[in-house]
């Protein structure tokens, strides 16, 4: 344990309420609670309470309240009160510091910052409880040109996947996440029609009547891989990055890699599994081409492949890159995009924001003409209907969620999944906390989480007098920017409000 | 792309035995990798493609084809890259050179090549075995990986580059640096084996400590290594049509073992 910090949360008891019946002591996974016998009394560490309420939503009688630590150090705009912790925490261990989570520093939120149109008089708007709706998208390259011979439509040559919605879990591995979370996300996508991610810890075989609802994931750490995992699957995706860590690998400690993860994962039990920074076949985009088209040959062409990067700089000209290289559905992870770990130097200032990536991949696309090549799917801090709506109107063809699934099943973004110690059994191998997790009930709660937000999206729509969310797609001029500098509406592509 | 037999016969009419052969002479990879696979489902083992010029993934397209171990695809030629990549049983003999990425996360299977092959041969490598007769070039062997039995391997006749067996994680790779040819002086490759977590490299020759990763260590291979050692080698022999008695002329002194120091390289990088 570190000696020089604060705790950073406080544990209040009302002692009139606790009856000591020790239902903390037994949820709480980082050992805040104990139970002193000669003073029948619970004790607290409060220095290791991480506040993901656990305790407090169990106990029987409202008995807990966890709070932040007011107690500080003097104020300053500068050196905050993380910054000192931080480097406190450093000067004792000398590493990297880890975090969990997709980043939680105030840049700018440009959902917050954009709002959408509604029908008045001149457009009629459409009550999605009367009148059909269509949600329905389908992912994978388009054709340039329908052809009709002899009155017949032309067969389309390209792989597609369709989706009732345009929401995916995105990519969360078994080995990041447990075995009940991750089950429960295949089920829910396999029951709504949508798609799950393996990430890229492997594909158990039990899960792999799940098929039609999965993405498998080839990153450079290659686990789990072998033909009948890409043609189990419906789509293959390459990861290059993550929004959470752009350009570095990941290493999965050899402490989580128990039997069944290594089994999985192909790889023998406690040994860490180091997924390399790149993928060492891929140096170019001709490289990338290649991985591409080596994925078509070992899945016959039947089905799509995806490319998926993070958030960076000059993601409109890979993005470019990538469609020409061959990808059918590219990927953009931003700025926000949640981690199982990662280095926190690298989660909160490396990458841009989603909404501005997507703006600049979207319109880049267009102006080169092969924005129908390859569908559009976007990712990292996205955390209502409202939020996938508007990246469809920004140009994106589908959102994947990650932060948002993970707080269906129970999380409560403590931003410790780094510590293998989730006391809501989603981020942990641990069996104790595992079970927390019932993958009947997290499959219902994912479920109505689909159900819910695609409800929210037809009322979107029909309030902008529109039945079909393609009719959406990179329909800008439903959005307008508020609060924004003239560059950043430049870059969305769309004008400010009350223009 | 022509095929000069079997192919004018009727369905089912293709039997195990029966070599087919294919010219591959201005053949788009897609075409001449769709034919085989056609074939090898209509019940074909037996490969011959000629006039190969730098078609890639050879030996990829075949899932669903049942009995995949038993078949044999011989290369005259140069094939692409990625020549048998994801690959999962079927045999692989090239008589020429063969590109990067060989056996790029190959599962099972093998692949012989006379000449010699290109960058990041046998990338995340998981089964199988691979010989090369030549010399390799950069990043061979990186993040190769084992499981329970299924141990991939590596046997290089000639020379390794820098950058050898990165993040390795499992596997066995044999480096004989021109055993067969008469011990001629070779280059000293540098970075081998950074970032190793598991897997052993065998070099046959000095390794100085300035050549390898901070993660590598350098020791003897043990009894079972070397009975392990001399088996790849007679295995090499017998694919190169070298006499297997050449394998006794191999000194055990002269072999170094690369492993790793850790199966955890990185476990005290992090604050938690």
């Amino acid at each position: 344990m570190l000696t020089s910090l604060l705790p950073e949360f406080n544990v209040e008891r009302n002692e009139d309420r606790c009856i000591q019946c020790r239902v903390c002591e037994r949820q709480c996974s980082f050992d805040v609670y104990g139970y002193d016998s000669d003073h029948d009394v619970m004790v607290h560490r409060e220095e290791n309470c991480v506040a993901c309420q656990r305790c407090a939503v169990l106990c029987p009688t409202n008995a807990l309240t966890i709070r932040n630590n007011d107690y500080t150090y003097k104020p300053n705009a500068n050196w905050t009160r993380e910054h000192i912790q931080d480097l406190k925490k450093q000067a004792e261990t000398g590493g990297v510091l880890l975090t969990g989570m997709g980043c939680d520093k105030p840049h700018r939120i440009y959902w917050d910052h954009i709002l959408i149109n509604a029908s008045q008089v001149t457009n009629p708007s459409i009550d999605p409880l009367r009148e059909p709706m269509e949600l329905r998208t389908f992912l994978g390259r388009k054709p340039d040109r329908l052809e009709m011979i002899g009155g017949k439509l032309q067969q389309i040559d390209y792989p597609s996947v369709e989706l009732s919605t345009p929401i995916m879990f995105g990519a969360m591995s078994y080995g990041a996440i447990s075995y009940n979370s991750f089950s429960s996300l295949a089920r829910a996508a396999y029951e709504y029609g949508t798609f799950f991610n393996t990430g890229e810890g492997g594909w158990p075989k039990e899960l792999r009547k799940y098929g039609k609802a999965t993405i498998v994931q080839c990153a450079s750490g290659r686990f789990g891989i072998d033909l009948d995992y890409f043609n189990d699957a419906s789509i293959v995706e390459i990861k290059i990055g993550q929004g959470a860590k752009p350009g570095i690998g990941g290493h999965l400690p050899g402490e989580k890699v128990s039997e069944h993860i290594s089994q999985t994962r192909m790889i023998p039990e406690g040994s860490d599994a180091i997924s390399p920074a790149p993928h060492h076949d891929i140096y170019s985009i001709e490289d990338l081409q290649m991985l591409i088209h080596a994925l078509k040959e070992a899945t016959d062409y039947q089905m799509p492949v995806s490319v998926k990067i993070s958030a960076v700089h000059n993601a409109a000209a890979i993005a470019s890159g990538m469609v020409r290289a061959g990808a059918d559905i590219i990927v953009v992870d931003g700025l926000r995009g949640g981690t199982g770990a990662a280095p926190k130097i690298l989660r909160d200032n490396v990458g841009i924001p989603i909404e501005l990536a997507l703006a600049a991949v979207d319109a880049r696309l267009r102006n080169e003409g092969i924005r129908n090549w390859a569908s559009l799917v976007v990712s990292g801090g996205i955390r209502n209907s409202g939020d996938v709506f508007k990246a469809i109107a920004l140009g994106a063809d589908a959102v994947y969620i990650g932060t948002p699934a993970l707080m269906a099943l129970g999380c409560t973004v403590c931003q410790k999944c780094y510590t293998g110690k989730c006391a809501w059994g989603i981020t942990t191998q641990d069996p104790y906390l595992t079970k927390r997790v019932n993958p009947e009930i997290g499959t219902r709660n994912l479920l109505n989480l689909l159900r819910a937000w695609s409800l929210e999206i037809k009322e979107l729509l029909g309030c902008g007098g529109i039945n079909s969310i393609e009719s959406v797609r990179g329909n800008r001029l439903q959005l307008r920017g508020i609060g924004l500098e003239q560059w950043e509406l430049d870059t969305l592509g769309i004008r400010g409000a009350g223009q | 792309m022509s095929v000069s037999t079997a192919t004018k016969k009727k369905k089912n009419q293709v039997t195990p035995r029966q070599v087919i052969k294919l010219d591959a002479m201005g053949a788009y990879y897609k075409d001449l990798n769709r034919q085989i696979r056609a074939m090898a489902l209509e019940g074909a083992r037996k490969f011959e493609i000629s006039n190969v010029y730098g078609q890639r993934y050879i030996g990829t397209n075949l899932w669903g084809v049942e009995d995949r171990d038993k078949i044999r695809i011989r290369v005259n030629g140069t094939p692409g890259s990625d020549l048998g990549a994801f690959m999962d049983g079927p045999t692989l003999e090239v008589f020429g050179n063969a590109q990067d990425a060989t056996g790029n996360t190959m599962n099972c299977g093998r692949i012989i090549v006379h000449g010699s092959a290109g960058d990041v041969l046998g990338y995340g490598m998981r089964g199988g075995e691979i010989y090369v007769r030549g010399n390799v070039g950069y990043r061979v062997g990186i993040h190769m990986k084992e499981y329970r039995n299924k141990i991939p391997t590596i046997v290089i006749g000639g020379t390794m580059q820098d950058f050898f067996g990165e993040y390795m994680a499992g596997g066995r790779i044999i480096v004989l640096n021109k055993f067969f040819e008469g011990n001629p002086p070779i280059r000293q490759s540098y970075f081998i084996g950074t970032g190793m977590h598991g897997g052993s490299i065998f070099v046959r020759g000095d390794v100085e400590a300035h050549q390898i990763g901070a993660e590598v260590g350098i020791s003897e291979p043990t009894d079972k290594e070397w009975k392990e050692i001399e088996k790849y080698v007679a295995k090499f022999c017998s694919a190169f049509g070298l006499e297997k008695k050449q394998v006794k002329l191999l000194k055990r002194e002269k072999f170094w073992r690369l492993s790793a120091k850790s199966k955890r390289p990185y476990g005290t990088l992090y604050a938690y």
